[in-house]
């Protein structure tokens, strides 16, 4: 230690007083002697530390990560027109039935048999007696039911059947997944091929199986055995994304941090690794109630969905294809607005993704 | 500082294995130290040495598989912990021995406001109200000294700067009043001025707490400042162990001398800085001799051949190395 010379540390290392015991060996172990050399006195350090966050807070605090998201979205054209669309259908689906009841007088499932000359498929725009009429905009079905109001309701119940399935994927998925990713090991392994012989059935012909195994009398029993056949199949996709993110999620230190505390595992998954996942849940999320949406559509189209007098847009379709050469309106109009309604949920979904992570912006 | 209080926790053979495709990882193999209530004892060596695992096992958060206390006992106010249960050990975690760790950036839940993480607490260790805790959020950012604690408390990690985390990290470790606390480099990922600022911070608020502190840094200044006791760990094992003042005076390990010597020395500009040759030995394939022996200066034939042992210098001065007596006076001839 020869070359050392002695020094007085608070020339030139304010920082690292520390090494003064190399000048005056005997006198560290009272490490209050030298603080006098590294301490920035406290008012000081508060006050540069003031500084800081006002600065820090006014600059960050307008940019948290939802806000952030939002404004990537709004700049996304298509994403915002799926956004204005998807609003506009889903207020359309809830308020329509209710508001042409009140004013027209009639339920999508009003066949008006008191008048046979009415029971019969008319154009749009054409009352009765062929003249322009603003009665039936989308004209009416074979029995004579309004066609706007059926396609209404039915988007209530599309719309309904993907949001309810995609809640199931929502709850069994991301728990299911957080659970496996976190606790690892062998219960990973199992629950994931649980997972992988689930996905290996095809899961159309199970739903099929399903729907026609327990057939149910009524069409709203039918409807409920939609439910569950849907969610069933509906959760892995999403139990396989929030495992692999929680997989990545559980090695940061934050929750190594939360296990140091004391928190326990339950609270550990739940609380602080799940919200983690939120962004790419949500996009999975507005991907999947599309997909659900037409997976619905085409067993209906199939005859194992929906069942009149209730309809849905794939059972409108179904109905309609059967007349295509005489009434298309019966096709075009549930068609149309399935199209429009699905390629706005997927638009919106891209947009989410875009927007909730910054990593995937281009320029 | 005090004896007379005994020993908070000792360590004792404490030997943490990790099972990998390269073969078995002795991270850390046969180390025993103690510390005293109020005292603070800094652990010291290069990447890989073992400082962080000898700590996670402390409160058994070692990832198992494929880590795993294979023997030993941490014995905590009298209590073995690697012989609790789970249960119990979560209730000692947070509340009695509390944690800070390296990257203020990542350890805190960035989607979780600071007052809730710092309610988690007090909620979950003392049974405080939403209310309680909340006003004891703020009194404990205040106590580490962020401004305008009251209004802060409701923001989010990302609204703060590193060395702000870091003080919340602080004030989360410190919120149940721990006996222990565990700073694994707490001042490694800041720059210099908020690393001062840091350490004074955890120097005071264990001053008025009364709280031992475990400071684990690759940083010699650090220790020099903030520590009674110091340990040198190299290849999982202890090294040396000594006072701090006499650590830095009178190394007894060629290893420390080496560490000692790398340090840069700012009066003097000139001149190449001093590195130990060679880099430090892949733990899963140890030698049998000394593992530091093909990195030493002062290597002789022995040290490739047998396992140094662990010398008492004197009182309270260990050194692993089968030179210890020739090392430790010759340094002391040196600072003469």
């Amino acid at each position: 230690m020869d070359e050392k010379q002695p020094k007085d540390p608070g020339d030139h290392k304010p920082v690292e007083p520390a090494l003064s015991p190399w000048g005056e060996p005997t006198d560290v172990s009272g490490g209050e002697h030298d603080a006098g050399v590294i301490a920035i006195a406290p008012e000081m350090a508060i006050a540069e530390a003031d500084v800081r966050s006002a600065e820090e807070g006014e600059y960050v605090r307008g940019s948290s990560l939802w806000k952030d998201a939002w404004r990537r979205l709004l700049k996304n054209k298509l994403a915002v027109f799926g956004l204005v669309v998807v609003i506009l259908v889903t207020l359309a689906s809830i308020t329509g039935p209710f508001i042409i009841k009140k004013t027209l007088g009639f339920t999508p499932d009003y066949i008006p048999s008191n008048n046979v000359k009415l029971i019969k498929s008319f154009p749009p725009f054409t009352g009765p007696d062929g003249q322009f009429s603003w009665t039936h905009p989308m004209g009416t079905d074979n029995a004579g039911r309004d066609q706007l109001a059926r396609v209404l309701q039915g988007g209530q119940i599309s719309l309904f059947v993907g949001i309810i399935a995609t809640l199931v994927s929502l709850l069994i998925g991301v728990s299911y997944g957080a659970i496996a990713g976190y606790i690892g090991g062998r219960l990973d392994n199992l629950m994931m091929r649980i997972v992988d012989i689930l996905y290996s059935l095809p899961y159309v012909i199970v739903v099929i199986v399903l729907l026609s195994m327990f057939r149910s009398q009524t069409p709203r029993g039918q409807l409920i055995l939609l439910f569950i056949a849907l969610g069933s199949v509906s959760w892995l996709t999403m139990a396989r994304i929030v495992r692999g993110q929680v997989l990545s999620l559980k090695n940061q230190e934050f929750v190594l941090a939360a296990r140091a505390t004391g928190v326990s595992t339950p609270r550990i998954i739940f609380r602080h690794i799940v919200p983690n996942t939120l962004g790419p849940v949500i996009v999975y999320a507005t991907l999947t109630i599309p997909q659900i949406m037409l997976t619905e559509a085409f067993l209906s189209f199939l005859g194992f969905g929906v069942q009149a007098p209730l309809a849905s847009w794939g059972s409108l379709a179904s109905d309609g294809i059967q007349n295509i050469a005489i009434f298309p309106w019966q096709l075009i109009f549930p068609g149309v607005t399935m199209a429009l309604t699905l390629f706005s949920l997927n638009f919106l979904g891209d947009g989410l993704r875009d927007a909730l992570d910054p990593q995937m912006r281009t320029n | 500082m005090s004896s007379r209080n005994g020993h908070l926790l000792e360590v004792k053979n404490l030997r943490t294995y990790f099972d990998t495709e390269d073969g078995l990882v002795k991270a850390v193999d046969d180390i025993s130290f103690s510390l005293q209530r109020g005292e603070t004892l800094g652990i010291v060596g290069e990447s890989g040495s073992g400082k962080s695992v000898t700590n996670l096992s402390i409160i058994r958060l070692i990832p198992d598989p494929p880590g795993k206390i294979v023997s030993g006992e941490v014995v905590f106010n009298g209590q073995d912990i690697l012989l609790l249960p789970p249960e119990e050990v979560r209730k000692i975690r947070g509340r009695r021995i509390a944690m800070i760790f390296q990257d203020p950036m990542t350890s805190l839940n960035p989607f979780l406001k600071i007052s809730k993480q710092l309610m988690e607490m007090t909620q979950l260790h003392l049974g405080y109200t939403k209310a309680q805790a909340y006003e004891h959020a703020i009194k404990m950012l205040e106590t580490v000294g962020i401004p305008d604690a009251r209004t802060r408390v409701d923001n989010y990690p990302h609204e703060f700067s590193g060395g702000m985390r870091q003080r919340v990290m602080i004030a989360m470790a410190l919120s149940c009043q721990p006996e222990l606390l565990i700073a694994d480099e707490p001042t490694t990922a800041l720059d210099v001025t908020i690393q001062a600022q840091i350490l004074e911070l955890i120097k005071k608020l264990k001053q008025e707490t009364g709280t031992s502190v475990i400071l684990i840094t690759h940083d010699l200044g650090v220790v020099a400042g903030m520590t009674d006791h110091v340990i040198v760990m190299y290849a999982g094992k202890v090294f040396e162990q000594a006072r701090t003042a006499e650590l830095f005076a009178r190394p007894g390990n060629p290893y420390t001398k080496g560490l000692l010597r790398s340090v840069p020395d700012p009066t003097s500009e000139q001149g190449k800085l001093y590195q130990i040759p060679g880099s430090p030995p892949d733990v899963a394939r140890l030698k049998p001799g000394c593992p530091f022996a093909p990195r030493c200066e002062r290597v002789e034939e022995i040290c490739r051949r047998e396992f140094p042992p662990f010398v008492q210098l004197n009182a309270d001065h260990y050194s692993l190395c089968h030179f210890a007596r020739e090392v430790f006076d010759a340094s002391e001839a040196t600072n003469k």
